[in-house]
């Protein structure tokens, strides 16, 4: 794990910088221009398997008070980022919009802007936000199962972790950093990965022991999951090439959980490589699981309506799996959640419902 | 002489309460007032409050006017027991000569000459003495008139009644006393009134006279002592009224027979051109071959049947409109200064006025003038107030049936951005709408002289005035929003731009590029910046007011001084001419650089050869506004295209 090498990134800021001033040289209104980063344009990378974003670009221009604004921002944030590889010390996103408030005319209005420009620089530069010294303000999500971690303390120190062994019942905590110069995958012994979303049904098959009985690597995903928790799936996967099956509640929400860790979030489509594990499978719970379980269900919002309809046309939602579950969900106008399987006991998803999905799934043989 | 309280425009209407009295001769004007409170404002106590104080008030200010005092009024009531309210409206005026009081205070319907014809508060009432007959009816209280002629000679104090049987005065008693005044006259009367649902209207028809009587100063007192000063706005005396003869067109059959009789013309030919407007020998002429009617007859011994056919003659033969500058119509500089004055508190977005050439309707001489008060704190939510004003009259009841209302009514105010449902009625919005008729007749629909007839002229004239208002609302708006955009740009310009060119050198350690070339390639326009101030000077103001006794606090008016920044930011060299539009009343001072024309309305430059990114500066003065008459200049551009210039709109010619 030798230290990074930042003069890279260096140079691709100082471009930016350069770009703006030759405009200024060239008597051009100064701009920049970065690809669209909307659902209308991300278009299915057939080499990489994910979703990238298409060719259509967006361009920031001085000529309007919005685009000059942000020229000033990125102006100042590259500056920023510049100055925090100089003395080695790195921020998180929130603490970036914080020092904004000393930018002046260039500072934020809310830390979604700020997010939003860190993105940008990203897509801009081709480098990661890890790149920039920036670190989300969530870390990952919590893993159980059979694997052994090398993390470098922060007393530079490797230390060597047993997800089943070494840990609690709240598991290996993922670090935000899960790049090689961090944590080293050392030996995984399972047969497939399992993703959750919810805290309380990752607890219920860690209690009921489904890592151990059915040998599975469990990852929560605590909601949308934070990018160090796709990495590390990523790496996971690539490293072992497991199967991935994502378990999440049945509703419009969920399945965008699944699409983010399958095909890349169309916010972060520019390192979806990175990010997204193409071979994930969804398990369930599917609008046909609340058919054919019976379970307990809520009527969907117009919010969620709206959601699905907007899937319908979202081209990471175009097969044949995916059309025929969100239009049934929107034939029976309802939802449900993953813990909605205790209406037949809590043993009921470990012994009856993850088995039945996964045989059928042909993860688990008969 | 004092104005007569009398009924000189009335007469000309079909049924006047002149002919009222004379009908009722055999009875006493005590029973004729009885039979006819209703039309003439006495109906119940709240009107009979207001038409007192009104009927005062309207005497005092034609009292100062016609003797060249700028008028100021004092008005006071006092609320005794029993709803008995004492009147008190005291003037700066002439004074009235000891010998006319007892025919003013004391006779009912009393006037001098009938067929004067001019712009006057007069013909709007029934008169002073009908005030002191009410209070006499209701209070068995005698009126007291004080009146003081000459500076060196102490008041005349006379208290008197009406005999009702006889329509003449009663003095009961005459004294002298000593007054400060130099001149003036108090009039005091005790009538039963409502005092506490009248007040408001009180105040309100004081505020609203105060508007278009911008020259007159009024105090008005509470009973309970509460003192509401309305300050003139202007110094200067309105125009005075020209007496017109009456036009054959509006002359009723009645009034034509009573001129003829009157007349010291010897035969028809001369009566008719000596005692009617536009009347020449060609037209006297055709009107006699019409009628049939010999040039020689004795007007005197014309009959009735010859009478009718004169009448109708008038109407067959095409006769020039009468002149219109007998008017005194008050001016958009003025109507504007008094809204935004009596606004203060409101604090509205835009007050912006706009006032019609006269015009005539059957032979008599009328103008409108219109302001609009928009925005600030007026409710939202309700109609908005509507203002109507009859030679500087206020207007205060019967809005419904008024010609004002419905011109207001009948245009569609939704594209200006008023509410109002299918496009007709009052509309809703935070708006005053102010109207103005002046005319030698104001034809009233009914003698308590409240709302104006259904006119077409008068409507028309009304509506196009209000459209006008309504374009200049909407250019103004207009031009607030390019010019709100275009200063977002120049703010970019002259802060981020910079800010941006900064970072990157810094990032780069190079030098900082010129910015100059780049804000001219943003900016993409002619930018046309107009900023006034007011410099208070010592020195007379250019225009003065129109008498001569300036007292100290008139001394010293301001100059508008206006200075027009002009930056090319458009990529070439640009040449156009520039018109700065003069307000009325206001007069050229120095001017910077050298116009190549300067009108009574507007100052015009041929601005050539302005390289990219260079600038002129454009400085003028006027005399004779006063402070915040102008808000900003209307500016205007010619040979180039409007669209590149912010700040000024198209020339469309003088």
């Amino acid at each position: 794990m030798a230290k990074k090498d930042y003069s890279n990134v260096i140079s691709k800021i100082d471009e930016i910088a350069k770009k703006i001033y030759d405009d200024f040289e060239n008597t051009e209104i100064p701009f920049l221009t970065l690809p669209t980063r909307t659902k209308s344009n991300i278009e299915f990378d057939e080499k990489l398997s994910v979703w990238k974003y298409g060719k259509n670009t967006t361009s920031r221009t001085a000529n309007n008070l919005d685009g000059a604004y942000m020229l000033l921002r990125t102006m100042y944030m590259a500056e920023f980022i510049k100055e925090m590889i100089k003395i080695n010390k790195s921020s998180t996103l929130r603490e970036m919009y914080y020092i904004s408030e000393g930018w002046d005319l260039a500072k934020f209005h809310s830390q979604q802007e700020s997010n939003l420009l860190a993105e940008d620089l990203e897509v801009i530069t081709s480098c990661m936000r890890e790149d920039f010294k920036l670190r989300p303000e969530e870390d990952g999500a919590r893993v159980i199962g059979n694997v052994v971690i090398e993390e470098m303390t922060r007393n530079k120190t490797k230390k060597k972790i047993h997800c089943q062994d070494d840990v609690g019942d709240a598991g290996y905590s993922i670090p935000y950093n899960v790049e090689p110069e961090k944590i080293t995958i050392k030996g995984v012994d399972a047969d497939f990965i399992i993703a959750i979303e919810t805290g309380g049904m990752f607890d219920r098959l860690v209690e009921n022991g489904f890592d151990k009985s059915n040998r599975a690597v469990l990852v929560h995903l605590k909601g949308q999951p934070a990018r160090s928790t796709r990495r590390f799936i990523k790496r996971l996967n690539e490293k072992t090439n497991l199967p991935v099956l994502i378990f999440t509640d049945c509703d419009p929400w969920s399945f965008r959980i699944f699409a983010s860790v399958a095909f890349g979030a169309i916010k972060t489509a520019h390192i979806s490589e990175y990010l997204a594990t193409p071979s994930s499978q969804y398990l369930g719970v599917t609008p046909s699981d609340i058919e054919n379980y019976d379970l307990p269900t809520d009527k969907l919002s117009k919010e969620d309506i709206n959601a699905l309809k907007s899937e319908l046309s979202d081209p990471r939602f175009q097969d044949s799996f995916w059309k025929g579950e969100i239009k049934l969900q929107l034939k029976i106008g309802k939802k449900s959640e993953q813990q909605a399987l205790a209406k037949y006991g809590l043993d009921y998803v470990t012994d009856t419902y993850l088995p039945e999905k996964l045989t059928e799934m042909g993860i688990l043989k008969k | 002489m004092h104005n007569s309280p009398n009924m000189e425009g009335g007469i000309l209407t079909k049924i006047t309460a002149h002919d009222l009295a004379k009908k009722q001769k055999e009875i006493s004007v005590a029973e004729f007032f009885e039979r006819n409170k209703h039309i003439l404002g006495f109906g119940n106590q709240t009107r009979a409050l207001i038409t007192s104080i009104k009927e005062g008030v309207d005497n005092a200010l034609d009292a100062c006017e016609e003797a060249n005092i700028l008028p100021e009024i004092f008005v006071s009531i006092k609320n005794n027991e029993d709803s008995e309210c004492k009147l008190i409206v005291e003037d700066n005026g002439p004074g009235i000569i000891k010998k006319q009081i007892p025919h003013i205070f004391g006779r009912l319907l009393y006037g001098s000459r009938f067929h004067a014809i001019r712009q006057s508060r007069g013909q709007q009432g029934i008169g002073i003495s009908a005030v002191v007959l009410y209070g006499q009816l209701t209070t068995g209280k005698h009126a007291r008139i004080i009146s003081k002629v000459d500076e060196d000679r102490p008041a005349m104090v006379t208290e008197l009644v009406i005999d009702t049987n006889k329509n003449r005065a009663e003095v009961i008693g005459k004294d002298t006393q000593h007054w400060d005044k130099p001149t003036g006259t108090r009039v005091e009367i005790s009538i039963i009134a409502d005092y506490k649902r009248g007040k408001k209207y009180v105040y309100d028809y004081i505020q609203s006279t105060s508007i278009v009587n911008p020259h007159a100063r009024i105090i008005y007192k509470e009973h309970d002592g509460t003192e509401h000063i309305f300050e003139r706005t202007t110094d200067t005396l309105p125009r005075t009224s020209i007496e017109i003869k009456p036009h054959p067109y509006g002359v009723e059959l009645g009034t034509l027979i009573k001129m003829a009789k009157h007349t010291k013309a010897r035969q028809l030919n001369s009566f008719l051109k000596t005692e009617f407007s536009s009347m020449g020998d060609r037209t006297t002429n055709a009107v006699l071959d019409k009628a049939k009617l010999e040039k020689n007859l004795n007007p005197k011994q014309i009959t009735r049947e010859q009478f009718l056919a004169l009448h109708s003659a008038f109407k067959k033969v095409k006769i020039m409109s009468p002149s219109t500058d007998c008017l005194s119509p008050i001016g958009e500089t003025l109507i504007k200064r008094s809204l935004k004055h009596e606004t203060q508190e409101i604090s509205p977005e835009f007050i912006i006025t706009s006032s019609r050439p006269s015009s005539v309707y059957s032979g008599n001489p009328f103008q409108i003038e219109v302001g609009l008060v928009y925005g600030g704190n007026l409710p939202k939510e309700s109609q908005v107030k509507i203002l109507r004003f009859a030679n500087r009259v206020p207007l205060l009841y019967q809005q419904g049936g008024c010609v004002i209302t419905s011109a207001i009514s009948s245009i569609d105010w939704r594209r200006y951005g008023l509410d109002q449902p299918s496009g007709k009625g009052i509309p809703s919005g935070p708006a005053i709408f102010l109207t103005h008729i002046s005319s030698t007749l104001i034809p009233f629909t009914s003698e308590s002289k409240e709302a104006v007839a259904d006119i077409d002229e008068i409507e028309n004239e009304i509506k196009l005035a209000f459209r006008e208002c309504a374009r200049k609302v909407q250019q103004h708006i207009n031009k607030k929003v390019r010019r709100t955009k275009t200063r977002e740009k120049f703010d970019l310009i002259t802060r981020i731009l910079p800010e941006i060119a900064k970072k990157s050198s810094n990032m780069l350690n190079k030098p900082v590029p010129t910015l100059d070339p780049i804000i001219t390639k943003i900016m993409d326009v002619v930018w046309i910046e107009d900023l006034i101030e007011y410099e208070k000077i010592k020195r007379e103001p250019i225009q003065t007011t129109l008498i001569e006794d300036s007292s100290e606090e008139k001394s010293g008016g301001y100059i508008t001084k206006s200075k027009i920044l002009i930056v090319n930011y458009k990529q070439k060299t640009q040449k156009f001419n520039l018109y700065a539009i003069i307000p009325e009343d206001a007069i050229v001072g120095e001017v910077t650089p050298k116009p190549s024309k300067i009108t009574h309305n507007y100052i015009k430059w041929n601005l050539g050869n302005i390289d990219p990114a260079n600038k002129i500066d454009i400085t003028f003065e006027l005399a004779g506004l006063e402070k915040d008459d102008l808000d900003e200049n209307d500016l205007y551009v010619e040979n180039i295209n409007p669209s590149f210039v912010i700040g000024a709109d198209k020339w469309e010619g003088d």
